[in-house]
């Protein structure tokens, strides 16, 4: 680990505008996941702004039904509100089946959205890694692939976002709230809020340096049945081999709407439209979720160890579409 | 008093923080850090060093490598594995990925750490070995197995023959692979000089083999070496040798001539300390059609580090199991430039009962026969291979009694059948055997004018409970309340141990402790009846007793406090002993071993093909049990580990780098408590009167033996897929999943 400096900020306009003094300064939190990086020196600050007493820590809601999840909510009491429970419960159950009680205790939502990978690749420092060493090379493309993208992949990069939270907030459409150092606040959807691999897979966000998450907002959830499935070897405390994320309203016998959204499969949480679009107006049965997991797949590519991951994708979202589409 | 369940003596201690573990000790003040720093390369030579930068980084004490790290001594090949020499920092040649190739020693964690990475090593990559199945060619039978303990082949008539002559027949190859102990304490070690004597506290299971192996290594006498280890956090095999850590810390802290203390990372246990080779393995059973069998050959190829003689019992397992004329059984190794294989929790039975119970499932399966009653057919009336009696066999009783106590009859005989709205449902089961050893053991006991008594040994309490199962022992033997039983472990300067491993350290100290009570009583006893001032002068010693804190001969007693006190005023000791089993004629007259059954319910999810333990039983015949909570604990430690085996265990190499890829607990994957809903063991309670005194062997890896078979079986069962390379895995179910 190498030596930095700390500072606790006092509110989050004076965390941005530490963070816009210092050279090579970052943000820290709950810190689950930051500081296992910096002892390994994958992330190596010079500086520290403590961001987890922030008064970032309130779910309000917003006007017309939806909900603000201050940056700083810790996981565990988000999955516990009960406003998120009733009208969000994909993002509870998400939340849910992410980590140990102990790391949601700590893990803040501004901070489970800047997660890293959990490629393994990217936290031995002896093995090229394009996101560690930009140009260096990949070691996961013809190496252990078992847990890496088969969705939206590059040459450059096949690692996948660790995040179940972030799979339930991008079927519900939820936008990133961001500060910048200039004090200028600006809202970016959370489709729009990750970047695929291509040739610069160390940029994973549209976050620019020094700006600050203060908060994660819902819209108004539509009317269906939510629901998140989570298939691992184990049963708790694994990241995803493949997750799935779904809203479905059936009315008089048609798909009214849908939303699917997959983790564990590439480099963001994944949301696929295909999929909804197959759906949205037709009869569901099994042959439509099976047509639309086909679509959300089409475009899936394995490296060897993580073929399965295409047909598990396609079996576990036809499953959950079985049971929220059930009457 | 022995066998009760009694709590842990030192538990207080631990969920106060008060019981101190190695990377805590402070008694010889602040001491230096150190950072090993590792290989980056799995097979090649270091070709450029620089570590100028490391050397001017704040707080930089010291920083060796070949170049300058001290003269160590070779190891000595004759010498158990554990207990030679280990040198490091010793040549520019790397022999497997991670090896250290540099030490950083500084004034703080954090700056040691830092400097570590600024070690700049370039090396020249070599090709290496580092594929076992790409090398089986190349696999050779190995003069020993186990350091000797166990041979490396047996043969019995015509196994051949008797497959080409049987009706029914199952020859089947089975994988296991690289799995690590990783106990919850890293390895660490706090080394502190003082003249030419240095102390060493270090964590680890057998404080004499550690003594030895840094004595040897820096070429000095043993008596300057004093090692403690109070507390351990767990070893399960791997600290039955101390390694890098300890050797690199106790060499800087002379250097430096101040304490120096390092400990692993999490990492880099996934390096620095040896792992459960993988195996290869191949099974044949003959039988007919009545289940007998008539023969049974286990073959099994595992990995070896080159310069390394590791070599676990896999293939051993099977000879006291099952009855069978024509028998076969062989290991082979195959060199690897891949860390030293080492004993994990049961070496040899857990991998290689994962491969004889699936074929014995197999078996049974191609039958149409009960896999209970196939075992059952299959009882031998001595030992198969050595042709001795054994000493006390329930094998059958654990079969029959576990088969009624989990509902055996509910499982379906034909697999896939059994449906719920979550998935398949399958019931499986395996025997569990695991060999008894006793190795050389001495504990003083010693009793004080209060009556009190003190019971020391360098034995090692590694988290299984030897503390409270030796205060129970001795109360019992001095007849006084455990909690007048102070316990001493972990220190070289007690009475020598074998230490804790093999599942020989709580009947090994026990019985020795046994024996020290036995003699103390024999000394009372003589003093008391030539004391004119004892109620006990002038009666015959030999029917002395100790009960209730008094000594009697028939109906004339005295308080024990009271004979101390008077006739040893500063205290009377005894030592007692156990010799190495191979010195006892009853080790040799009989074949002693532990036995059990497991029985496992598996759910397979019918979307994903995610297995689910629901239940799983086990039921155990392991002699006498000390304590029957902590057994308990060890042997449903043992089982989890056997379902971590089953399902997620695994270390893959990634051939190109010769390196474990995924080395953090996120991706190596064990059993989490959600994994285990509903288990349960169950103690045959009995007496192996040819095991010692106290008629106790010891269960600390009995309950890992045949647990992961009975979870494959159940999978079997579940889903009739069969999966020989384990772990069992969704995408090794996922093709076969029924409909």
């Amino acid at each position: 680990m190498k030596a930095f400096t700390y500072e606790r900020a006092a509110d989050a306009r004076a965390a941005v505008a530490a963070a816009a003094a210092r050279a090579n300064a970052k943000f820290i939190a709950g810190g689950t996941n930051l500081l296992d990086l910096m002892r390994l020196e994958i992330e190596q600050p010079a500086h520290l702004i403590d961001i987890s007493r922030l008064p970032l820590q309130a779910i309000d809601d917003e006007p017309g039904g939806g909900l603000r999840l201050g940056a700083q909510a810790r996981n565990s009491d988000t999955a516990a509100d009960p406003r998120v429970r009733t009208r969000y419960p994909l993002l509870s159950q998400a939340l849910l089946a992410g980590a140990s009680a102990q790391l949601r205790n700590k893990a803040s939502i501004g901070g489970n959205l800047l997660q890293r990978t959990r490629c393994a690749y990217f936290y031995d420092t002896t093995a090229p890694c394009n996101k560690r060493t930009p140009g260096g090379g990949c070691a996961a493309i013809g190496g252990l692939n078992r847990n890496h993208a088969i969705l939206g992949a590059s040459d450059a990069c096949i690692a996948t976002n660790p995040s179940d939270m972030a799979v339930a907030l991008m079927a519900l459409d939820a936008e990133v709230e961001l500060l910048g150092a200039t004090g200028a606040s600006r809202r970016v959807a959370l489709r729009d809020f990750y970047l695929l691999p291509e040739t610069t897979p160390h940029i994973e966000t549209v976050v620019h340096p020094g700006e600050l998450i203060t908060a994660v907002v819902l819209p108004r959830a539509p009317a269906g049945r939510q629901l998140y499935r989570k298939v691992r070897d184990r049963a708790s405390y694994e990241f995803a081999l493949v997750s799935v994320g779904v809203l479905l309203a059936v009315e008089k016998g048609t798909v009214e709407e849908v939303r699917v959204a997959l983790g564990g499969v590439a480099h963001k949480p994944w949301r696929a439209l295909e999929a909804e679009a197959v759906l949205r107006g037709r009869a569901p049965s099994v042959a439509a979720y099976q047509a639309a997991a086909d679509a959300a797949l089409a475009r899936a590519v394995g490296r060897g160890h993580n073929d399965f991951k295409i047909e598990l994708a396609k079996r576990t979202l036809v499953d959950a579409l079985t049971k929220a589409g059930r009457p | 008093m022995i066998g009760d369940p009694v709590p842990r003596i030192d538990a207080p201690k631990k969920v106060t923080g008060t019981a101190t573990y190695t990377a805590e000790v402070w008694d010889a003040g602040q001491p230096l850090y150190g950072w090993i720093v590792g290989a980056a390369i799995g097979h090649g030579r270091i070709a450029r060093l620089d570590t100028a930068r490391a050397e001017a980084a704040p707080g930089v004490q010291l920083v060796w490598t070949h170049r300058n790290a001290p003269k160590q001594h070779e190891p000595d090949a004759g010498q158990i594995s554990y207990a030679r020499a280990r040198p490091v920092l010793t040549s520019a040649e790397i022999r497997h990925h991670g090896e250290a190739v540099a030490l950083v020693v500084a004034t703080t964690l954090e700056e040691a750490r830092a400097a570590a990475a600024l070690v700049d090593v370039a090396y020249e990559a070599a090709d290496g070995h580092f594929d076992l199945a790409a090398r089986e060619a190349h696999a050779v039978e190995p003069p020993m197995v186990q350091s000797g303990l166990f041979a490396t082949r047996s043969k019995l008539g015509d196994v051949d023959a008797a497959m080409a002559a049987a009706p029914v027949t199952i020859d089947r190859r089975y994988t296991t692979p690289y799995e690590l102990a990783q106990p919850m304490e890293p390895p660490a070690c706090f080394a502190a000089w003082k003249g030419d004597q240095v102390t060493v506290h270090t964590s680890t299971q057998i404080i004499a083999a550690a003594r030895a192996r840094i004595a040897q290594t820096l070429g000095i006498p043993m008596e300057k070496v004093k090692v403690v280890a109070r507390y351990v956090g767990g070893g399960f095999g791997s600290k039955l040798g101390v390694q890098a850590e300890t050797i690199l810390a106790v060499l800087a802290a002379r250097a430096l001539a101040k304490p120096v203390k390092i400990a692993l990372s999490r990492q880099q246990m996934f390096q620095l300390v040896s792992q459960r080779p993988a195996s290869r393995q191949r099974v044949r059973l003959a039988a007919g059609r009545d289940g007998l069998l008539t023969a049974f050959a286990h073959e099994a190829t595992i990995q070896q580090a080159y310069g390394s003689d590791f070599v676990e019992q896999t293939a051993a397992c099977g000879r006291p199991l099952y009855a069978a004329a024509n028998r076969f059984t062989t290991h082979r190794v195959v060199s690897l430039h891949l860390p030293p294989g080492g004993d994990v929790r049961a070496p040899g039975e857990a991998t290689g009962l994962l491969a004889i119970e699936s074929a014995m499932d197999e078996l049974a399966h191609a039958l149409g026969l009960d896999p209970v009653e196939l075992r059952v057919r299959n009882e031998p009336p001595r030992d198969p291979e050595s042709n001795v009696p054994f000493s006390q066999r329930r094998l059958v009783e654990c079969l029959q009694e576990g088969a009624r106590r989990f509902g055996w009859q509910r499982r379906r005989a034909t697999p896939a059948t059994l449906r719920d709205a979550h998935g398949w449902i399958g019931y499986g089961m395996a025997s569990a055997i695991r060999t008894h050893f006793q190795l050389a053991t001495s504990v003083r006991v010693r009793l004080g004018p209060s009556g009190a008594a003190v019971v020391q040994s360098d034995m090692t309490d590694i988290g299984t409970g030897t503390y409270t199962i030796l205060a129970q022992t001795v109360g019992e033997a001095l007849g006084i309340s455990h909690h007048d039983v102070r316990v001493e472990l972990g220190d070289s300067d007690f009475p020598t141990s074998a230490g804790s491993g093999g599942s020989f350290g709580a009947a090994n100290s026990c019985n020795a402790a046994f024996r020290a009570c036995r003699a103390l009583r024999a000394r009372l006893a003589a003093a008391a009846v030539a004391d004119p001032l004892s109620p006990m002068h002038g009666l015959d010693p030999a029917g002395a007793t100790l009960a209730d804190g008094r000594l009697a001969i028939g109906h004339a007693s005295e308080p024990v406090a009271d004979l101390v006190t008077r006739l040893f005023p500063s205290g009377v000791d005894a030592i007692g002993d156990v010799a190495d089993g191979t010195a006892e004629p009853s080790y040799k007259a009989y074949a002693l071993n532990t036995y059990g059954a497991h029985f496992a319910e598996v759910r397979v999810d019918a979307v994903t093909g995610e297995v689910r333990l629901q239940r799983m039983l086990g039921v155990f015949d392991g002699g006498r049990m000390l304590n029957r909570a902590t057994a308990r604990s060890q042997l449903l430690g043992g089982m989890l580990w056997g379902a971590g085996g089953a399902l997620l265990e695994d270390a893959p190499v990634d051939p190109r780098y010769g390196s474990f890829a995924a080395r953090d607990l996120a991706q190596y994957l064990v059993p989490a408590h959600a994994d285990v809903p509903e288990i349960d063991a169950i103690i045959l309670e009995g007496v192996d009167d040819k095991a010692n005194d106290l008629g106790a062997k010891g269960v600390g890896e009995l309950g890992i033996c045949g647990a992961g078979a009975a979870i494959a079986n159940a999978v079997f069962n579940a889903v009739g897929v069969r999966v020989r390379d384990f772990p069992i895995t969704i995408e090794k179910l996922l093709p076969g999943l029924p409909r």
